[in-house]
């Protein structure tokens, strides 16, 4: 077992680190102030090649492994986490599924811009009554000649109206219930596709959150990805891997609001010395750091397990409802060591705490995430 | 195009340590980086093949095996090819041994159309090198430049000078300095760092032997300067920081003055 990182994913770190410092950092409270989709970090992400890095050189992308990845998502949202979850959203929940489903006329058409950082892709499962009982879903996909013609509306989507591709979930057949949902790929722009309402969040502000809103769009036949109703597993496979991002984003904003804090701790002076000279502030920088480094290592093996084809399900529950729990610990103790600063948004810490309880819902509750893993320790 | 940019690995550190007994830097738990000016050096090369991929990018560096990492960073922004020159006989060298080494190198590299260099070193700032390495090679120099234009056979160069500064056109091949001024370096891509790590030698490491270098015109025997004594200066005086509001800060400074009988009462 080899617990220290190869010279790649080192030195992807150190480029990831500088780029989040230099590139990101600056602009992490003007995006969240103003809540603007953040297209220049986008943008210089698609240059360096990190937006498809985890995919292969074949399809487009840069050919890392998946622990690269989640150390890209990690460095990103130590600073910012709605850069962390645009990179995500992308590589996990559209890149990932073309990959494993795609044939190779799609994948060369909509995976080999997407992975190599010409266009950015987003993922569109939630409904209004539709979010883990995904069977319950009311967007219908009826055949036609050469295709499908699709109606409905999805919510709270990343990435919505900002990118260019779309894997969506719609009804092929409502009496098969889940078995009866199928895959397709959209393109922004098509006829009767349009983005409706944005949602005003308590975090992650620049990234964007919208309705996506179908009206009588046709669908060519070879736009469906994978197999009519083999949707639902599909989308279950996918989030799989997505929860795995999602966990690198918790750990990130963590980390992030971890090194904020202990650099506060030793400027900040009460009693003519230190705060940071206090056992009791020692004691919650302690299980603030043994939680984030729990988290992490959860976090890169089921990243591992997924790059050597091993089983990762339960790995990526387990990881992602560790690493979100821990952002949500972290992220409070954070603001609380800053006192009444950080309830101010003067300081970072107020920005990452609000930014860190989404990892807790999104991509499968804590809830779910304890179901899957439950169902796999129990049978 | 052929460009030949060299590079120094260098302590990354502000508080350089220096050993009391020795007299030599402390390298122990230093993090090393491409000297920073060198970026700058490489970045220009790099915005060329850029602009045309006919452009080859060849790094070269003289130091320790650990300066591989160095250019392995070199070589995962983008250049083509990186070259160290390593060898025990080329340890301890100054200024005059380390130009004498690099030019042997760049006489293998022969034909090439420019030489970029970083202004000066962070850890020995002696910006001597560059310009040693043009006189070994007898070719024109240009030193501190802020901007650089590429014209037929010929550049013309904005050269920082401290009140303004100089517009210099010389002949290729030449060899020019770069400062902070000349652009801003890109970072490392995710491709090719993944691309230069599935490599099984992307440095090539070039010896005394290879070079056909004589051993008394490198390393410590070929310098003919000597460090007689490194030190930390000690503060000769001390410092007051004064803290509250301007108001209080210009009246607590005006205090200390008077007292200091600086001004008077």
């Amino acid at each position: 077992m080899e617990f220290s990182l190869n010279p790649t994913q080192m030195m992807i770190q150190q480029m990831a680190r500088k780029f989040a410092l230099n590139e990101v950092k600056p602009t992490a409270a003007d995006t969240d102030e103003t809540a603007v989709f953040p297209w220049e970090n986008v943008k210089k992400m698609q240059r360096y090649g990190l937006m498809g890095m985890n995919m292969p050189v074949e399809v487009g992308g840069a050919g890392t492994d998946d622990i690269s990845y989640v150390i890209a998502v990690e460095e990103l949202s130590k600073v910012c986490a709605t850069t962390g979850v645009i990179l995500s959203a992308h590589n996990s929940l559209f890149c990932d599924p073309l990959l494993k489903f795609g044939t190779p006329e799609q994948q060369e058409h909509y995976l080999r811009p997407a992975a190599s950082g010409k266009k950015l892709g987003a993922f569109a499962l939630t409904e209004p009554n539709a979010g883990t009982d995904a069977a319950s879903q009311v967007t219908r996909a009826v055949k036609v000649e050469k295709g499908y013609r699709l109606n409905g509306t999805k919510i709270f989507i990343t990435n919505a109206g900002e990118a260019d591709y779309y894997v969506i979930f719609a009804m092929t057949d409502a009496s098969k219930g889940t078995r009866g949902i199928s895959a397709f790929i959209l393109e922004k722009g098509w006829e009767g596709f349009t983005f409706g309402r944005v949602e005003e969040k308590m975090g992650i502000h620049g990234s964007s959150t919208r309705e996506l809103v179908f009206r009588d769009v046709f669908v060519p036949q070879e736009n469906l990805l994978g197999q009519e109703g083999e949707g639902f597993k599909i989308a279950m496979v996918t989030l799989d891997g997505g929860r795995i991002g999602i966990a690198a984003q918790a750990v990130g904003i963590a980390q992030g609001a971890l090194d904020e804090t202990i650099a506060y701790i030793k400027q900040r002076e009460q009693f003519k010395r230190p705060i940071s000279q206090f056992q009791a502030v020692q004691f919650m920088i302690a299980d603030m750091q043994t939680q984030t480094s729990a988290a992490r290592l959860l976090t890169y093996q089921a990243a591992d397990a997924k790059t050597r084809g091993l089983p990762y399900s339960d790995l990526a529950a387990m990881a992602k409802l560790f690493a979100s729990e821990t952002a949500g610990f972290v992220t409070n103790k954070a603001v609380q060591l800053h006192g009444g600063y950080g309830y101010t948004r003067e300081y970072p810490v107020e920005r990452m705490m609000r930014d860190a309880k989404i990892t807790e819902i999104y991509e499968g509750t804590s809830e779910v995430q304890r179901m899957v893993i439950s169902s796999h320790a129990i049978g | 195009m052929k460009i030949i940019v060299c590079v120094k690995q260098v302590p990354d550190t502000k508080e350089i340590r220096i050993d009391p007994e020795k007299g030599t830097m402390i390298r122990k738990g230093v993090p090393s980086i491409i000297n920073p000016d060198d970026r700058h050096a490489l970045e220009y090369a790099l915005s060329l093949k850029d602009q045309d991929s006919n452009t080859e990018v060849v790094v070269l560096s003289m130091g320790p095996k650990q300066a591989k990492n160095a250019l392995i960073e070199c070589l995962c922004m983008g250049a083509d090819q990186a070259i160290l020159l390593s060898d025990s006989a080329f340890s301890g060298a100054d200024t005059w041994a380390t130009a004498n080494t690099l030019a042997a190198a760049v006489r293998k590299l022969m034909p090439f159309d420019l030489i970029l260099c970083g202004q000066q070193a962070i850890d020995g700032d002696t910006a001597q090198v560059g310009p040693q390495l043009a006189e070994r090679l007898a070719i024109p120099q240009v030193t501190y430049t802020r901007a650089i234009q590429l014209e037929d056979h010929a550049i013309v160069v904005e050269r920082q000078m401290e009140d303004g500064y100089e517009v210099v056109k010389a002949a290729l091949p030449a060899l020019i300095t770069a400062t902070r001024k000349l652009n801003t370096p890109r970072y490392m891509n995710i491709r090719d760092i993944v691309k230069i790590h599935q490599m099984d030698d992307p440095v090539q490491i070039w010896d005394l032997n290879y070079l056909k270098l004589d051993p008394d015109q490198t390393g410590l025997k070929g310098s003919p300067t000597r460090v007689k004594r490194s030190f930390s200066p000690t503060p000769s005086s001390e410092v007051t920081f004064l803290t509250g509001s301007t108001e209080e800060m210009v009246s607590s400074l005006l205090d200390a003055l008077k007292n200091l009988n600086l001004i008077g009462k």
